[in-house]
C-alpha cells in the first residue's frame, strides 16, 4: 500500500500526505486511493483527521508535504474553485447554504455556468437553467419548495439542498462531510437512497459516524486514527479488526 | 442594454418615476435655486450611499474609506477647473502667473508634473472613472486575495481615508492644503457660478443619478447581485461552487468606488470648490450612516436616508448645532439597535403591503409556495424598497 | 537628509527622538491594549475608545482642580488618585455601555463599529457642553516637572519617565491579570467557547461586562497619563483611534507581546523621521508603511496559528 505509483487508474490517489498545525500532524504520511463509482467512507474517532483530509483534497488547508491526485492532475497546488472546476465537490458539516434566498436561487448559483464577474452580470436564467434545477430539486426532495426561502427549511432539507447544490455541478468526486448528522430516522434511509442513487457515475466520499448508515452505503472503508490508517477494506473486514475494535468500535 | 422590464419589477420601476417626479419636478417646483442648490449636494453624497448598499449591504464589505474615492473624483474634476480659472491674465499678479493661487503662495514655480494632464477636458473625464477604480483594484486585490475581510477591512480602509487627508493637508503647495481646491469658476468657459448653470448641473446630476439606479437594479437582479447576497452569508460555500470570490469582491468594491467618483466630480462642479473634509474619516463614515439610515439593502432607500439626514443636518447644526451630534451620535446607535433595515424596512413592514394591495391588486407576500417564481425573476429575499414618504 | 549632520548630532538627535518616542509609545501601549483586550477578547471594535480616554484626562483634570482648590496639601500626590478615579470612572461607563448597548451586537462586529461610532460623538459632544470646546490642561506637582540631564544635549524630561515607569506598570499587571489569574482564564474561556464556558458555570454576561470595563478603565488611565503630555479637548481622543487600531490589527489582535511591539515600531517610527520631514509626513509615511504591511500579512506581526 506505500508504495508510490506516478500514474493510477485511481480517480483520486493521496500519496504521502501531511499537514502540521505548530508541529502536531494532523494528518501524518497518509496514502489512500478512491476508485471510480465507488462509495468511500472514511470512519475515526474525534480528532483522527478525517475533516482535515476533506480540506486538502478540496484546498480548504494547504498540504505540508506529500500529493493529491485528481484523475493525474495534481491538486496540492490548484485553488479552490480550480479544484471544484475539475470535478470536485464538498459539502460542509453544517448545512451550508445561502439563508437568505430562496431554494430555486440556491441551486441556480451551484449551476456550472457564468462563474466570472462578466459572466454572473450577463447569466439569462433560461429554460436549460430551470429544467436542471427543477431535476435536482426532484432528487433531492425539495421540488414543491423551490419558492421557499432556504433559511426556512428543517436541518435534513437543508442538508439535502447543499447536496442537491453539489449535484447540479455533475462533480466526478462528491465528498460529505457527515451528511445525515441531525436527521430524522426516516430522513435517514431517504439520505441513503439518495447517495446510492447519486453514485451513479461518480465516487463520493463520506465521512461520517453513524455506523448503521456506514454499513447501508459503504462499498470501502478506511478507519483514520491520529491522522493514520488504522485499517482499510469491506465494512465486515473492518468491524472485526481487533485495532478498529480497540480504538474506535469498542467492546 | 437589455429590456427594462427584464431586471425591473412594476414596483421598481413605479419607485424610480416617483424619485424622478420628486427631483424634477417637485423640488424644482417648491425651491429657490440656493435651497435646490442644496439639494443637488446633497444628492451626490447619493452616489456614495448606493455604492455602499451594493457593497456592505448585499456583499457584507464595509467599507470606511469611501470619502478617498467622493475625493478622487471631486478633485480630479476640481484640478481641471482649477486650472482653466488660472490662466496667465487671470493670475497676472502672481509671481509665477499661470500656475493656481495656491501653488504660487506656497513658492511653487512651476506646474508639478501629474497636474499637466488635466488640462484636458477628455483626460479629467476619463480621470474621474479609472483613477478611483485603479484606486480600488489595488486596495481591493491586496486585501480580498489575501481573504482579508469584516472589521480588518474596515480598519485599513479608513486608515487610508486618514493617510490621504494627511498627505493632502501636508502637501499643501500640490493639493490646496486644508482648504481644498477653491475659487472654481468656469468649464470650457461657461460659469458654473451662474444660477443657469447650477439648474442645469442640478438635472444633470438627478440624471445621472438616475441613470446609476437603473444601472445599479440591473447589477443587483443579475447573477452577481444574487452571488453578492450569498457571498455576504457563506462565502465558502460559494468558494467550493467554483467561483474565484476575490474577483467578485474587487468587481462590486470598485464599482462602488467609481459611483463614489461620480458623485464627488458633481460636487466639485455644484458647490465650486473641494477640499480634505469630504474625504477622510468623519464624512467616510457619516456616508455609512445615510446608507444605513435609507435601509442598507435597497438602493432607493439610500437615496430618500442621505436627503433625509443631510437635510437634518443643515436644519439642526444651523438652529441647535450642539444639539446635532446628539442626534447624529443617536441615529448610529438607532439604526444598528432599533431599525437594522432603516427607512426602507419601516416601508416593507408597515407601508409595503397596503400599496401592493391598492396599487398593484396583489394579495400581501408571505405563506405561499407558489409557483410563479421561476418564470417572473421578481425574487430578491430583501426586496427593494420604495420611497417612504 | 541625513547628510547636514554630524554623527554625534545625528546620536543626539536619534536618542531625543527616541525618547520622545517613548512617551508616545507609553500612550499608544496604554490605548491600544484597552483595545487589544475589547477587540481580541470579545470581537468588539469599540470606536469610542479614544473618548474614554479621555474621560479619563477630564477626570484627571478636575481632580487636579479640586485638589489644588480644596486640599492643596495632598497636591504632590493627587495624580495617583487621579488615575485610579480615572481608572474606575471609565470602566463605570464601560460597563454602563456595555449593558446598554455592547451585549446586544455580539457577532455583529460591523455593527458594534458603527454603534460605538456614534457613541464616541455623543460622547464628545457631552464634553463639549459640559467643559467647553477649548482645551485644558493639568497643572503638574513640581516633582513632576524638570528633567535629567544625561549629556550635554540629552535631557529627559521626568515626567516622560514617570508615565513609562506607568506603562510598564500596568502592562505587566494587565498580563497577570489575563493570563495568570482566574478572572482572565475565564475571560478567555468565554472567547474560545463561549457556549461550554457558560455549560461548566462561568457566568459569561459578567465576564463580557467585567472585559469590557476593563478595556476602558485602561482607556481611562491612558487619559490620565495622557494629559502630562498634551492638552485636554473634546475631540483629542479621535485623533489617536486609527493609530490605535492599526497598532492593535498590526500587532496581531490577541497578543499582548504584538501590541506592545508594534506600539513601539509606530511610534518610533513617527517620532524620528518627524525630525527630519514635517510631521504630517511622517506620520503618512508611517500609516502606509503599516498598512503596506498589513496588505502583505493580514494576520499582523504575533499571530498563532491554529486549526480551523
Amino acid at each position: 500500500m506505500n508504495t508510490i505509483t506516478n500514474n493510477t487508474d485511481f480517480l483520486l490517489a493521496i500519496e504521502n500526505l501531511t499537514v502540521s498545525f505548530d508541529g502536531f500532524k494532523a494528518v501524518n504520511d497518509l496514502n489512500l486511493y478512491v476508485d471510480e463509482n465507488e462509495i468511500h467512507v472514511i470512519i475515526g474517532p474525534n480528532g483522527a483527521g478525517k475533516t482535515t483530509v476533506l480540506d486538502l483534497i478540496c484546498g480548504r488547508t494547504k498540504a505540508t508535504e506529500g500529493s493529491i491526485k485528481f484523475r493525474n492532475r495534481e491538486l496540492t497546488e490548484m485553488r479552490e474553485h480550480e479544484i471544484v472546476r475539475e470535478g470536485v465537490g464538498r459539502k460542509f458539516q453544517n448545512p451550508s447554504i445561502y439563508e437568505d434566498l430562496t431554494v430555486f436561487e440556491n441551486l441556480e448559483l451551484s449551476f456550472p455556468r457564468g462563474r466570472s464577474v462578466w459572466g454572473a452580470l450577463t447569466f439569462q436564467r433560461d429554460t436549460e437553467v430551470t429544467a436542471r434545477v427543477r431535476e435536482i430539486a426532484e432528487m433531492v426532495f425539495l421540488d414543491t419548495l423551490l419558492d421557499m426561502q432556504a433559511a426556512l427549511l428543517s436541518h435534513g432539507q437543508k442538508q439535502w439542498l447543499e447536496i442537491g447544490m453539489l449535484l447540479i455541478q455533475d462533480p466526478e468526486l462528491l465528498m460529505l462531510d457527515e451528511p445525515v448528522a441531525g436527521m430524522s430516522v426516516s430522513e435517514r434511509k431517504q439520505t441513503a437512497k439518495l447517495l446510492n442513487e447519486i453514485t451513479k457515475g461518480r465516487s463520493v466520499m463520506v465521512v461520517e459516524h453513524d455506523m448503521k448508515f456506514v454499513e447501508d452505503i459503504a462499498h470501502r472503508v478506511t478507519v483514520l486514527h491520529q491522522g493514520k490508517i488504522l485499517s482499510e477494506g469491506s465494512m465486515a473486514k473492518v468491524q472485526s479488526d481487533p485495532k478498529v475494535i480497540d480504538v474506535y468500535l469498542g467492546h | 442594454m437589455i429590456n427594462l422590464k427584464s431586471f425591473m419589477a412594476r414596483q421598481d420601476i413605479l419607485a424610480l418615476i416617483i424619485l424622478a417626479a420628486l427631483l424634477f419636478v417637485v423640488m424644482p417646483m417648491s425651491m429657490d435655486i440656493f435651497r435646490l442648490n442644496l439639494i443637488g449636494k446633497y444628492l451626490t453624497y447619493a452616489f456614495v450611499a448606493i455604492g455602499l448598499v451594493l457593497c456592505w449591504g448585499k456583499g457584507g464589505i464595509l467599507s470606511l474609506g469611501q470619502g478617498v474615492f467622493f475625493g478622487l473624483g471631486g478633485y480630479c474634476m476640481a484640478m481641471y477647473l482649477k486650472l482653466e480659472s488660472s490662466t496667465p491674465e487671470a493670475t497676472a499678479i502672481q509671481s509665477t502667473p499661470g500656475i493656481p493661487d495656491f501653488m504660487d503662495w506656497n513658492q511653487i514655480t512651476e506646474l508639478p508634473w501629474f497636474w499637466e494632464p488635466f488640462n484636458s477636458l477628455t483626460f479629467t473625464l476619463v480621470a474621474i472613472l479609472v483613477v478611483p477604480a485603479l484606486f480600488a483594484f489595488i486596495i481591493g486585490a491586496a486585501m480580498f486575495k489575501r481573504r482579508v475581510g469584516g472589521v480588518y477591512f474596515a480598519i485599513i480602509t479608513q486608515a487610508i481615508a486618514a493617510i490621504l487627508t494627511i498627505l493632502i493637508i501636508g502637501q499643501q503647495g500640490y493639493t490646496g492644503g486644508v482648504n481644498g481646491i477653491t475659487d472654481l469658476r468656469t468649464l470650457k468657459g461657461w460659469d458654473i457660478r451662474s444660477d443657469d448653470a447650477k439648474y442645469f448641473l442640478y438635472f444633470l446630476n438627478g440624471a445621472l443619478l438616475l441613470g446609476v439606479l437603473v444601472l445599479c437594479q440591473f447589477v443587483l437582479k443579475s447573477k452577481l447581485g444574487r452571488l453578492l447576497v450569498a457571498l455576504r452569508d457563506k462565502e465558502d460555500r460559494v468558494r467550493f461552487s467554483g467561483y474565484d470570490v476575490a474577483n467578485f469582491k474587487i468587481f462590486v468594491f470598485c464599482f462602488a468606488a467609481v459611483l463614489s467618483a461620480i458623485g464627488g466630480a458633481m460636487f466639485t462642479l455644484q458647490v465650486g470648490f473641494m477640499s480634505p473634509s469630504f474625504v477622510g474619516i468623519v464624512p467616510s463614515i457619516e456616508m455609512v450612516i445615510f446608507c444605513a439610515v435609507g435601509g442598507r439593502l435597497s438602493i432607493f432607500g439610500a437615496v430618500y436616508g442621505t436627503l433625509l439626514v443631510n437635510w437634518a443636518k443643515t436644519t439642526f447644526s444651523e438652529t441647535f448645532p450642539e444639539l446635532w451630534l446628539f442626534g447624529l451620535g443617536a441615529l448610529f446607535i438607532a439604526v444598528v439597535l432599533v431599525f437594522p433595515n432603516g427607512l426602507s424596512g419601516l416601508y416593507r413592514s408597515y407601508l409595503a403591503p397596503h400599496v401592493d394591495r391598492w396599487i398593484f391588486r396583489k394579495p400581501p407576500e408571505g405563506g405561499s409556495t407558489g409557483t410563479g417564481a421561476i418564470d417572473t425573476p421578481a425574487f430578491e429575499p430583501d426586496p427593494a424598497a420604495r420611497p417612504a414618504e | 537628509m541625513f547628510a547636514d549632520y554630524s554623527w554625534t548630532e545625528l546620536g543626539s538627535i536619534f536618542a531625543m527622538q527616541g525618547f520622545a518616542g517613548l512617551i508616545l509609545f507609553s500612550v499608544f501601549v496604554l490605548m491600544a491594549l484597552g483595545l487589544a483586550i475589547i477587540f481580541g477578547q470579545m470581537g468588539v471594535i469599540n470606536m469610542a475608545h479614544g473618548e474614554f480616554m479621555i474621560l479619563g484626562a477630564y477626570v484627571t483634570y478636575l481632580c487636579s482642580n479640586f485638589v489644588e482648590a480644596f486640599v492643596p496639601a495632598l497636591f504632590g500626590v493627587y495624580f495617583f488618585f487621579a488615575m485610579i478615579l480615572a481608572f474606575f470612572v471609565a470602566g463605570a461607563l464601560g460597563a454602563l455601555v456595555e449593558w446598554s448597548l455592547i451585549r446586544h451586537l455580539y457577532r455583529r462586529p460591523l455593527d458594534t463599529l458603527l454603534a460605538t461610532w456614534g457613541l464616541s460623538l455623543i460622547l464628545q459632544q457631552a464634553y463639549r457642553s459640559i467643559f467647553g470646546a477649548r482645551e485644558v490642561g493639568v497643572t503638574l506637582p513640581d516633582w513632576l516637572l524638570g528633567s535629567v540631564p544625561l549629556t550635554d544635549i540629552i535631557e529627559i524630561p521626568i515626567n516622560g519617565i514617570f508615565v513609562m515607569v506607568l506603562t510598564l506598570v500596568i502592562a505587566i499587571s494587565v498580563y497577570f491579570l489575563m493570563f495568570r489569574s482566574r478572572t482572565g482564564m475565564q475571560s478567555r474561556a468565554v472567547v474560545q467557547n463561549r457556549v461550554m464556558a457558560g455549560a461548566v458555570g462561568i457566568n459569561t454576561e459578567k465576564v463580557d461586562r467585567m472585559t469590557f470595563a476593563l478595556g476602558c478603565g485602561i482607556a481611562g488611565v491612558a487619559g490620565s497619563a495622557f494629559t502630562m503630555i498634551g492638552s485636554t479637548g473634546p475631540t483629542a481622543g479621535q485623533l489617536y483611534i486609527v493609530d490605535t487600531f492599526l497598532i492593535v490589527v498590526f500587532g496581531g489582535a490577541a497578543s499582548l507581546l504584538g501590541t506592545i511591539a508594534s506600539s513601539f515600531a509606530i511610534s518610533q517610527a513617527q517620532s524620528t523621521m518627524e525630525f527630519f520631514l514635517s510631521g504630517s509626513m511622517a506620520k503618512v509615511l508611517t500609516l502606509l508603511t503599516v498598512v503596506g504591511i498589513l496588505m502583505l500579512r493580514p494576520e499582523g506581526l504575533f499571530s498563532a496559528k491554529i486549526r480551523r
